[in-house]
């Protein structure tokens, strides 16, 4: 394994594991505090248990999410220190905003977990919704920072240096909004489907528990107009690549020659004609680039990001779907724990958004190769010069390994298991 | 000479990392602690730790996201050489940080990983002061500008030295010091409270002859050496240190264990601005200057912004999170 590809698994390792953690810790708490105001509404005590149970599934998640979180700001530096020295003070500001949204997150955190006989009932709702809002903001600020690496935003390159910085510029890089959106709805969708799924798997084995009928519904409630609203993102995400990343769109679509009308692809050599003309352009005739545009050294991993996209955008599509049929059910008045099929298909649903969410960074980031920064910085460019980066790699691999499993098995322990009494 | 934006900046990033020290650095201690629970109260020493530990640590832990993240934003050329030369501590620190900050909340969630926690509550400071004591000692402005040649040269001398490992152990003995000071003040009765009393004296000593094992290394830092022996505030400065360590150690003499807290914590605090103000204008000594590792003033100026607004959020909030669970604090026995 050369050290470029050492330092790329490794970076990648970190992220898929932290990716999961952080995006919980986005939906988690919105889903604790919409318990929380239940209980204090209908002091329903079931409600209350579910909100000491998210708390502490939160409590753990956020645990991991925040010292991976400080693995991988220490690794921008410690595999791409060539990177950060020229990329540091332009995206530096959106990490610095993320550092204080981080710090709201976790003191408000630590009064939630362990205020609930210390502080009012109201502020200890208000906590929670402190706790939901800063990591929310705070996700944002790091999606921010990627998308500047994707579409990159204020300064001149000048003989090859970076001058005229202007890093408010580069927040408001053209895929910061794109991006942005289509994380943050990924995040409610994902961590909304994985508690619905569990528990609609467990109304299956019990159809009368209070627990998982109000647990399932509170999921629905954050994932389902999520991932409703996903499709849209996606559209408003993919017309951007189509014109500030065109290769990147001809990678996820496989689309190796330049053409109008070009049609879409979804497997087993099925195609939709004029399809993608029409989703990027709006406009069948539309002349979509083709990778021949680029030579091929300047290409992505073709069948790795079509391959990642296309489980995304399927996976995402279930989620709608099982989404319609959520609000359809609602509107009719119909009482979820008595759909067998609905409880199936959400049951089913439980991995998929979180396989999306990867399959998705996936894309985006494999279909960014072999750039660092977009048209500007190579990847092989910015990397460390430590040889022997196959021992960090291995390492935090067995480590990330082993503490997913943990928390797996805690999660199941603390938090999933039906109540004795229900 | 007069401050520059970029001094400010570089203090700032002292100033988070001084908050780190004082507040994480004590999770780390009270990891230690529970290390070296023993006593027929031992079960109740790891209780009282774990306690005062929970609410906390995480917002301990952010200050050193928030110094790594500044200084990447303001000193990128600094934090690039950093990041190569010290690849291997900070690697290990980082492995440290990940299963400290795991297995104290699988502990805490009945997951087990109590020894895990305690472990690396140990490690983990070493090799922050390791990495500390590198940079003080210059290795990393000399070798960092990363040739890649001589994998024992550029990789591994940096911080090899006995220089850097006297900075590892100091930092430890800090950190349990601070922690064993405060427990003093979390503790619930007396039987505890004297046993903390014990182990911060005995890490108080600790401080002392680690502080002194790297004074006598010093001439491997000449810089700081310089700044900390000759420079015309250095007596003033060490006149404070001394002054805020009598009353840390006269003060848990005498139980006076509000006064002790303070006072530790100014130790602590005066040592690491000692530090600071030996290698001032350089922050990468020999060679890399405050001035010349800055980011182009656009970015300064916001990043002074982005912390001043930051600030108006965190302050607040902190004390509030202080106030809750630290302010009734106390024994209530005689």
């Amino acid at each position: 394994m050369s050290d470029l590809l050492a330092a790329r698994s490794q970076m990648a390792v970190s992220l898929a594991f932290h990716i999961v953690f952080a995006v919980i810790g986005i939906a988690m708490p919105l889903l604790m505090v919409v318990a929380e105001r239940r209980w204090q509404r209908t002091r329903d005590p079931v409600y209350l248990d579910l909100a000491k149970r998210w708390a502490r599934g939160t409590a753990i998640l956020f645990a991991v999410g925040a010292v991976s979180g400080t693995v991988l700001s220490f690794e921008l530096g410690l595999l791409w220190p060539k990177f950060m020295e020229v990329a540091g003070p332009l995206i530096g500001m959106p990490f610095s905003l993320e550092g204080f949204a981080f710090f709201t997150e976790a003191i408000f955190l630590g009064i939630y977990l362990y205020g609930w006989e210390k502080v009012s009932p109201r502020a200890h709702l208000l906590a929670g919704v402190l706790v939901a809002v800063s990591g929310a903001a705070s996700g944002i600020f790091v999606v921010i920072a990627n998308a500047w690496m994707n579409t990159p935003t204020g300064f001149t390159l000048i003989d090859g240096k970076f001058a005229d910085i202007d890093p408010i510029a580069a927040m408001l890089n053209p895929a910061a909004f794109p991006q942005t959106l289509h994380m943050t709805l990924a995040a409610y969708a994902a961590t909304g489907f994985g508690v619905a799924g569990i528990h609609a798997f467990l109304l299956l084995k019990n159809r009368t528990s209070a627990f998982h009928r109000h647990a399932l519904a509170i999921g629905l409630l954050v994932g389902a107009p999520a991932a409703v609203l996903q499709p849209l993102a996606g559209d408003v995400a993919a017309r951007h690549v189509a014109r500030y990343q065109p290769l990147k769109l001809a990678a996820m679509e496989a689309l190796y020659e330049t053409r109008a009308c070009a049609p879409i692809k979804i497997g087993l050599g099925i195609e939709i004609p004029c399809a993608l003309s029409l989703l990027a352009f709006r406009d069948p005739n539309a002349v979509v680039k083709g990778l021949d545009t680029a030579p091929r050294e300047e290409w992505p991993n073709v069948p790795l990001v079509h391959l990642s996209f296309q489980v995304m955008v399927a996976l995402g599509t279930y989620l709608a779907l099982v989404g319609l049929w959520a609000g359809w059910l609602v509107w009719r008045k119909r009482d979820f724990a008595a759909q067998r099929r609905f409880l199936w298909g959400v049951a089913i649903a439980t991995p998929c958004g979180f396989i999306a969410t990867e399959a998705g960074w996936m894309a985006t980031e494999l279909g960014r190769q072999p750039w660092v920064i977009f048209g500007v910085l190579k990847t092989a460019d910015a990397v460390t010069p430590m040889p022997g980066l196959v021992v960090p790699f291995t390492l935090f691999t067995l480590l990330y390994c082993a503490l997913g499993a943990i928390v797996a098995w805690l999660l199941y322990r603390q938090i999933v298991r039906s109540p004795r009494s229900a | 000479m007069s401050l520059s934006l970029a001094d400010a900046l570089a203090g700032i990033i002292l100033v988070a990392l001084t908050a780190y020290v004082l507040l994480g650095g004590a999770d780390f201690g009270g990891g230690v602690w529970d290390l070296l629970a023993t006593g027929p109260r031992k079960a109740r020493q790891r209780d009282l730790i774990a306690h005062a530990i929970g609410p906390v640590w995480e917002a301990n832990h952010v200050w050193l996201i928030l110094a790594v993240v500044l200084l990447f934003t303001c000193f990128p050329p600094a934090f690039a050489r950093m990041a190569i030369a010290l690849h291997v501590p900070l690697t290990l620190m980082l492995i440290g940080v990940v299963l400290r900050g795991s297995a104290f909340v699988f502990q805490s969630y009945g997951g087990g990983g109590g020894r895990v926690f305690a472990i690396a509550s140990l490690v983990t400071p070493v090799l922050l002061g390791i990495a500390v004591g590198a940079v003080a000692s210059g290795a990393v402005g000399e070798l960092g500008a990363g040739s890649g040649e001589q994998f024992y040269g550029v990789y591994i001398a940096p911080w090899l030295k006995p220089f850097a490992f006297a900075v590892g152990f100091f930092a430890l003995a800090c950190f349990a010091f601070l922690a064993a000071v405060y427990l003093t003040l979390e503790a619930r009765d007396r039987e505890l409270q004297e046993d903390f009393r014990r182990r911060a004296i005995g890490a108080g000593v600790a401080v002392f002859v680690t502080a002194a094992l790297g004074l006598v290394l010093s001439p491997h830092a000449p810089l700081v050496e310089r700044g900390l022996l000759a420079a015309p505030w250095a007596v003033a400065l060490h006149v404070l240190t001394g002054c805020a360590a009598v009353t840390a150690f006269s003060a848990l003499w005498t139980r006076r264990y509000r006064t002790a807290r303070v006072a530790a914590a100014a130790q602590v605090a005066l040592i690491l601005w000692g530090w600071g103000l030996a290698q001032y204008p350089y922050l990468l000594p020999p060679d890399l200057t405050i001035a010349a590792a800055a980011a182009p003033r656009v970015t300064l100026e916001l990043a002074l912004g982005a912390v001043c607004l930051g600030a108006i959020v965190l302050f607040p909030s902190l004390y509030y999170l202080l106030k809750v669970f630290k302010g009734s604090s106390g024994v209530s026995v005689p």
